[in-house]
């Protein structure tokens, strides 16, 4: 089942902190939504595990993250899958763009595919597309409390 | 006509056990020792297995097994079948792809089962299920029957993923009709796909019993015997005779009950393995995955017509999705229960049908309520309407221009109708619907806003299957007769052990009004038994509308010889000759004396065996007989539907349903009404709101209750419903069968009003108000614009 996804938020960080921190795994890990671990395996590409619970659906995805299309600093691709057993998988990425904005600040925006599968997907599109902006609120909170504390 | 014989609405003998909770259904039903299955299954509608790693699974608490799909070719358990053969054109038998119960090597659909966890409690084997890590290597998906072929190749058998290209009806005739016409009517159509949704979810327990080296299997099953030959036959489970199938109460089934499936096989495999009894119950979620799912057809169908309206051919290519594997009786359904009825009730010279039919990566598809006859009532219904339109003509005049009139009647598609009056369910079906005042109705609705159309679906269908020598030379790999055997208590009260298997049908009710007649006893004397191949010798089981036609014609076969035999006893009672004992209403009679034995008496006497000796007659009272019929079986009738349009929201009511059936001799006018009600229930579903959707990687959109809609009270107008009666002249009672009429003749009967009311040639089902809505803004800027 697709799933897309976009927006844009404001962060009151210059564009080359918010760079720096969204290539930081540390940050990343406290930002992604139920993030267990978030091991560098290679130079662009993280072994990741995370809890999430989905309406009556909870599941550990196991999967790899990668970040690619990298254009230092004003954006980059990032991309993985995640299997979560019984619950089915989830994969895609989100093409995310920096640029400044009148304040000082940053404009971030996103741009989210993903295709889920297996229980997850047979729980419906309004179910997944709540609980995926659900999550991304989640991210961007945490995110942007990190941007504004460096 | 007694207060409980044949023709009266004798009250459902078996509804106070169903709606008081005290049914026995599967799930209902445990075992000493019992434990529990859950299957993974795969998230992927296709892809390799790269790896199963069971290990951490198999040492989580209260596990008992953790077992593949090579565990079980290990133990030479064989694969699920198609038990229909079909030929393609060239004379090639169809490609039948290895159907394993649990997945080996790759998975072609999701919900595809994986891996079986067994153990003490459900939720240990779902939290065992958990630690099971399957690595897949996804591969491309194919969901669409017209992208299937070229696409992917999901079997090896099958390249292009076609299973066959099959044809039925003279090609070179028929395009030579259409030559000659003087109008031809063009569609396309498509017969959505559907989500069968029996109120209790298929379920099995599997025991294996060391001592006696036996299994018995508890399913959900509308014909345990056939389960068992095929478990026995072809899986390899057992012998025969080593494998009990008992198939309780069952909670509704509408096909989707009749094939094997992979569960049940792998919870009796399961059962010998882990030594203990093993059930499986369906989640909800689980049935929207894996019951067999109806319909998924693609069809391009046209119709030549002469300068005076007469049908001079029909011909049409269908493309059938099967999904990812054959399911028991899939190959027939787009076949010999479709091509076959596209004549309709219309005198067609000639017909030519193609159908392709594909493997795609969803969900095996197969028989549901009608199974081949809504296709093809609904291209032939379709096709009339539309012409009758094109040709300026009155749709019911169209039609009976049409009619067949005289019978018995061949059609060139191989069915020969037996009986029949079109021109009766027609007229009766238009006096029911006050058809002549239609056009006042649509001015009054045009001045509320709305727009009113109405919908004729002149429908036959071919029940009562089968006459076993006919299917087996059309590929069947079983005979379709049925069998009974009525057993005589001492004291007269009467077990009949029937083939059949009730799963909603009122069997219970409707078979012992039958005895009731005949024997003259009151119905609370007379059991029912069904459904335990222990107990009843074999059966082929309830689909097909064939449990009167078929199953009720073995009833009056082994009631004719426990009548004959009775006399015999009755004639030593009253020392009479056998010829001049006569029985009527429960009293034998001797003729031209005021000479009588009373049933249970002769009953008696037939156990005690006294009045006779034993050389001369065997004591006791018990007859067996099976019936193979020899035609099937035409219901007919005509459907009418008027809908009310609001052309600013596309929200569609139905307003008016008029349902004229000939099902032959009707048993119990209560329990067919109630089976009409059904079936329209389930046609309207289809063509307004049902469709079984997956995406194009082979994901289930509508995978639950949220997003596949069923059809509720509100969706539903009350029902006008009347009869007509040509007795079938091929079975002893003259019943045709009623329990698939109406899912055969309302789709076509609603898509016609609808687009009658919008003023649209075609529009796609399900037509729920999204569809008829865009539909309006093509034909109807004015209403768009406002």
């Amino acid at each position: 089942m697709a799933m897309t996804m976009n927006g844009e938020i404001n962060l009151a960080a210059a564009q080359d902190v918010v760079w720096a921190k969204l290539n930081d795994p540390e940050v990343l890990k406290v930002c992604i939504p139920g993030c267990e671990t978030l091991e560098k395996i290679s130079d662009n590409e993280f072994q990741a595990v995370a809890t999430n619970k989905v309406g009556p659906v909870k599941a550990r995805f196991k999967g790899k993250v990668r970040f690619s299309d990298i254009d230092a600093p004003n954006g980059y691709k990032i991309s993985g899958e995640g299997d979560g057993g019984i619950a089915g998988f989830a994969k895609g990425g989100a093409t995310v763009r920096l640029t400044p904005n009148d304040g000082g600040g940053t404009v971030l925006s996103y741009d989210v595919e993903a295709q889920i599968g297996g229980k997850l997907a047979q729980l419906g599109q309004r179910l997944i597309n709540g609980a995926a902006k659900k999550m991304a609120d989640q991210f961007f909170e945490k995110f942007g409390q990190a941007v504004a504390g460096a | 006509m007694s207060a409980t014989g044949i023709g009266a609405s004798v009250r459902r003998k078996e509804d106070f056990r169903f709606i008081t909770g005290k049914g026995h259904y599967t799930d209902d039903i445990s075992r000493p020792g019992q434990t529990y299955a859950y299957f993974l299954r795969s998230p992927h509608a296709h892809a390799k297995i790269k790896r199963i790693d069971k290990a951490a699974a198999e040492k989580m608490p209260g596990v008992l097994g953790v077992l593949d799909g090579a565990e079980m070719q290990a133990d030479k358990i064989g694969n699920l079948i198609c038990g229909w053969m079909i030929h393609s054109k060239d004379g090639s038998p169809m490609k039948m792809a290895p159907h394993p119960a649990l997945a080996v090597g790759k998975v072609c659909y999701v919900g595809d089962p994986v891996v079986v966890v067994v153990a003490e409690t459900l939720a240990q084997a779902k939290d065992a299920a958990e630690k099971v890590v399957v690595d897949y290597e996804e591969l491309p998906a194919v969901v669409d029957c017209a992208k299937a072929k070229g696409a992917t190749q999901i079997h090896e058998v099958a390249s292009d993923n076609v299973i066959f290209d099959w044809h039925l009806g003279d090609k070179a005739k028929t395009d030579a009709a259409f030559a000659s016409a003087k109008h031809i009517t063009k569609l396309d159509i498509y017969n959505n796909r559907l989500a069968p949704n029996a109120i209790e979810p298929r379920a099995a327990i599997g025991e294996y019993d060391t001592g006696s080296e036996s299994f018995t299997l508890w399913n959900t099953s509308q014909n345990p015997h056939v389960a068992r030959l095929v478990i026995a036959a072809f899986v390899g489970m057992a012998p025969e005779n080593k494998l009990r199938v008992i198939a309780p109460d069952v909670g509704g089934g509408f096909g989707s009950k009749i094939f094997i499936y992979n569960e049940e096989v792998v919870a009796l495999w399961a059962s010998k393995r882990v030594g203990r009894p093993v059930k499986w119950t369906a989640e909800r979620s689980e049935s929207f995955l894996n019951d067999a799912h109806g319909r998924d057809h693609a069809t391009h169908a046209e119709m030549a017509f002469d300068a005076d309206g007469k049908i001079l051919g029909l011909r049409a290519h269908t493309v059938a999705n099967l999904g990812a594997y054959m399911s028991t009786f899939s190959s027939s359904v787009p076949t010999y229960l479709y091509a076959t009825l596209l004549s309709g009730q219309y005198a067609i010279p000639q017909i030519y049908c193609e159908v392709d039919a594909v493997y795609t990566n969803t969900a095996p598809v197969d028989a549901y309520r009608g199974a081949g006859r809504p296709e093809a009532a609904f291209v032939v219904e379709r096709l009339m309407e539309v012409a009758a339109r094109e040709l300026g003509v009155d749709p019911a005049d169209l039609r009976r221009r049409n009619f067949v009139k005289s019978f018995p009647h061949q059609t060139p598609v191989i069915m020969a109708y037996d009986t029949g009056d079109f021109d009766a369910s027609l007229k009766k079906a238009m006096e029911l619907a006050d058809y002549k005042n239609f056009g006042k109705r649509k001015r009054e609705a045009e001045r509320r806003g709305k727009l009113r159309g109405i919908g004729f679906s002149a429908y036959i269908e071919a029940c009562g299957i089968a006459p076993s020598q006919a299917v087996g030379s059309l590929g069947a790999g079983v005979g379709l007769w049925e069998s009974a055997e009525v057993r005589v208590n001492p004291t007269g009260s009467v077990e009949v052990l029937t083939g059949s298997h009730a799963h909603g049908q009122g069997h219970e009710t409707t078979f012992a009004q039958l005895v009731s007649e005949r024997l003259g006893i009151p119905i609370e004397s007379i059991s029912i038994v069904h459904g335990d191949t222990d107990k009843v010798q074999f059966g082929m089981g309830t689909y097909g509308s064939r449990s009167g036609a078929v199953g009720m014609s073995a009833i009056v076969k082994a009631l004719d010889k426990v009548e004959a035999k009775a006399k015999k006893v009755a004639a030593h009672m009253m020392e009479a000759a056998e010829g001049d004992i006569e029985f009527k209403d429960g009293t034998f009679t001797v003729a031209g004396t005021d000479k009588s034995a009373a049933w249970g008496d002769v009953a008696l006497n037939a156990y005690i065996a006294h009045k006779f000796s034993g050389q001369e007659l065997e004591p006791g009272l018990k007859e067996g007989a099976f019936y193979d019929p020899a035609n099937f079986t035409f219901p007919a009738g005509c459907h009418i539907c008027e809908v009310e349009v609001d052309p600013t929201t596309g929200e569609t009511e139905i307003v008016n349903w008029s349902a004229v059936d000939d099902f032959g001799v009707v048993i119990n006018p209560m329990i067919v009404e109630g089976q009409v009600h059904g079936g329209v229930a389930q046609g309207i579903g289809q063509a307004m709101i049902e469709h079984a959707i997956y995406d194009d990687n082979g994901q289930p959109v509508t995978g639950s209750f949220m997003d596949y809609a069923m059809p509720r009270a509100h969706n539903l107008p009350s029902f006008k419903v009347g009869m007509t009666m040509t007795k079938c002249p091929s079975n002893p009672l003259g019943m045709k069968g009623c329990g698939e009429a109406g899912a055969i003749a309302a789709p076509a009967a609603v898509i016609n009003a609808i687009t009658d009311a919008i003023g649209t040639e075609n529009i796609a089902m399900p037509a729920n108000a999204a569809t008829v809505w865009a539909a309006i803004q093509k034909t109807q800027p004015r209403a768009a614009a406002e």
